[in-house]
């Protein structure tokens, strides 16, 4: 108990940077809904300015979107580095002193690849940029996590995960971070919306893509942002991460089923399933919005940011739940489970927190 | 010797009579079927440049600009082949274009490579000049902030592109694009969807109306002409289909 009392600030610190984090992947969701990723030509500086003393009073257009985005960045940065340091010189977990090193080179990585994405001028960049975004989230929010006192073994007495049921967690994560890779890869094509109806596209379940077709739509798009004409890859990538979202919800829908007939009713992982299946549909719903507002730059934040919070939620869902699975063999196979003060392995005092 | 100066003076004379005899290659751009409705550029969203056009017609965009005789503008005319083996006279001149309004003006107009592209900036705030070549142009991407008042820029391409394009990304609704040729022979339709290609040498050329929303892919249509002394007419007509 002792060490978590210890790591009270510590945690509300990380938990404060993992909000900072997910308010710059909103920010990062408005850059590119209003087409803005450009809008500041330079970098490190803004406009030939030191990027800190850029006058607010030339914050117009999409130089409002992209300098806050830096700025924004600047700021986790800092707490980030401050993080480390921190968990350096305070945490007794090695491993978690090194995660603490780890985010702090994934933020610089990150802010990195932000300037070359407009100094190199590549998309594709933009796209690592937004999944590195993500993973660098979960990992604060894992920080966050593991600096609580949701991470006493005492948390999880009484309580495991099936196996089965953890990688069913699993696959969710994984099914949503696609699904973020997927829409990242959308944004960055800067053609808009590729499929402008919905629960149909084009009229039809799968829509055609031969030339005559996507000349026609071509034609017809009036769009005051001009965005590049629509590919058949642009219409492959849009239906893909329709199908994605479906197949994701169904895994979701199939996780929240399977921890109410397998985990005990005690057990947070029942509440934490249905809470990402609320969720998930939330997402979908304002997935259908993006596309029946044509890709309203407020509405499409909207859902990258449920986008990035499914992902947290999955992911600190299953690691809460490996982590039950755990403690669980330990404490059957090894030593009646013990209370707030650890595990014995090989004989050996395993002080809870070094799990 | 004298045989020599004789050829040299027959080749310039020939040369010159060529260029006496240039003809104009005109026509019109007319439009077929129902173009879909323009709508309003978001300019009146922005403060800041929503105060230059406080009072002023909403601006929309300038996909089919079409008068009441069916004339089309901002289509782009060039000669896509004929000029092989005659002497492309190099460019001359600038183009200019102007960041006014927080619009790009023209919003479509010719260059011939190697030709000084002026873009200047006149509205009382800034704008970025981000040029957005094609992948496989072999024209290089640049983006350029661009303060009020500051001095213009210049810009040269080498390869020929239709469309080579221009955009703002601080107010995401200006754009202007470029029809980039290798030779002086290119024109672009004006309001009533008339056009003129001046000086063109004698001889039988594809010319190309490229229009560009409806030839999204910078491909337009085509046909022969044959210039003379009088010049040459080339009408065209693009149609938009049906909805």
């Amino acid at each position: 108990m002792g060490e978590f009392r210890k790591n009270r600030w510590l945690n509300r610190f990380a938990i404060f940077s993992a909000v900072a984090t997910w308010f710059l992947i909103g920010l990062g969701g408005l850059v590119t809904s209003h087409e803005a990723g450009m809008a500041v030509p330079d970098w490190p500086t803004t406009y030939g300015y030191n990027m800190f003393l850029f006058p607010p009073s030339q914050w117009i257009g999409g130089i409002l979107y992209e300098h806050s985005h830096r700025l924004l960045a600047s700021f986790v940065g800092l707490l980030t580095t401050i993080l480390a340091i921190w968990l350096w010189l305070t945490e007794d977990r090695r491993w978690l002193r090194w995660l603490g090193v780890a985010a702090f080179l994934a933020v610089v990585l990150q802010g990195i690849l932000g300037g070359l994405r407009v100094k190199l001028m590549i998309d594709q960049l933009g796209i690592f940029h937004a999944a590195l975004a993500h993973v660098f989230l979960v990992l604060l929010c894992f920080i966050a996590l593991v600096t609580s006192r949701a991470w006493e073994p005492v948390r999880f007495t009484g309580w495991s995960v099936p196996g089965a049921t953890v990688s069913l967690i699993w696959i969710a994560t994984g099914l949503i971070f696609t699904q973020l890779v997927l829409g990242a890869s959308m944004r960055h094509q800067h053609a808009g919306l590729a499929v402008p109806d919905f629960p149909l596209a084009y009229g039809q379940l799968w829509p055609s893509t031969d030339e005559v077709f996507l000349e026609k739509i071509n034609r017809e798009r009036i769009d005051p942002l001009e965005p590049n004409p629509i590919r058949a890859s642009h219409i492959h990538l849009h239906m893909t991460h329709r199908l994605g979202a479906l197949t994701a919800l169904s895994v979701v829908v199939a996780l929240a089923w399977r921890t109410r007939r397998s985990v005990m009713g005690t057990a947070p992982v029942r509440r934490y399933a249905m809470g990402l299946l609320v969720l998930m549909v939330i997402q979908a719903g304002f997935g259908a919005w993006t596309v029946w507002s044509n890709k309203a730059a407020d509405v499409a934040t909207v859902h990258v940011l449920l986008g990035a919070t499914g992902l947290v939620a999955a992911s600190l869902t299953g690691v809460l739940s490996a982590r039950s699975g755990v403690l669980a063999r330990i404490g059957s196979s090894r030593a009646p489970f013990v209370r707030n003060v650890g595990v014995k392995i090989n004989g050996e005092n395993l002080a809870a927190n070094t799990l | 010797m004298r045989k020599t100066i004789l050829l040299a003076l027959s080749a310039v004379a020939i040369a010159s009579v060529s260029t006496n005899y240039a003809g104009d290659i005109t026509g019109k751009i007319s439009l077929k079927g129902s173009a879909p409705a323009e709508k309003d550029l978001p300019i009146a969203n922005d403060p800041f440049c929503g105060k230059l056009f406080a009072g002023k017609p909403v601006t929309t965009t300038r996909f089919y600009l079409a008068d009441s005789s069916g004339g089309l503008a901002d289509t782009f005319v060039f000669i896509k082949s004929g000029l092989e083996g005659k002497t492309i006279p190099a460019a001359t001149g600038a183009v200019h274009v102007d960041q006014k309004g927080c619009e790009y003006l023209p919003y479509v107009f010719g260059l011939q490579t190697g030709q000084t592209l002026n873009v200047k900036n006149s509205d009382p705030l800034m704008h970025n000049v981000h040029v957005t070549p094609g992948a496989k142009s072999g024209n290089k991407e640049s983006n350029k902030a661009q303060m009020a008042g500051s001095k213009d820029y210049e810009y040269t391409f080498e390869h020929p592109e239709v469309f080579l394009r221009f955009k703002c990304d601080v107010h995401p609704w200006m754009f202007a694009y470029a029809g980039v040729v290798d030779h002086p022979y290119f024109a672009v339709s004006a309001e009533d969807g008339s056009f003129k290609i001046a000086n063109v040498p004698p001889g039988e050329y594809v010319v190309e109306a490229v229009h560009r929303k409806t030839h999204p892919r910078g491909t337009g249509i085509t046909q022969t002409v044959k210039v003379g002394a009088d010049g040459a007419k080339a009408d065209f007509t693009i149609e938009v289909p049906a909805n």
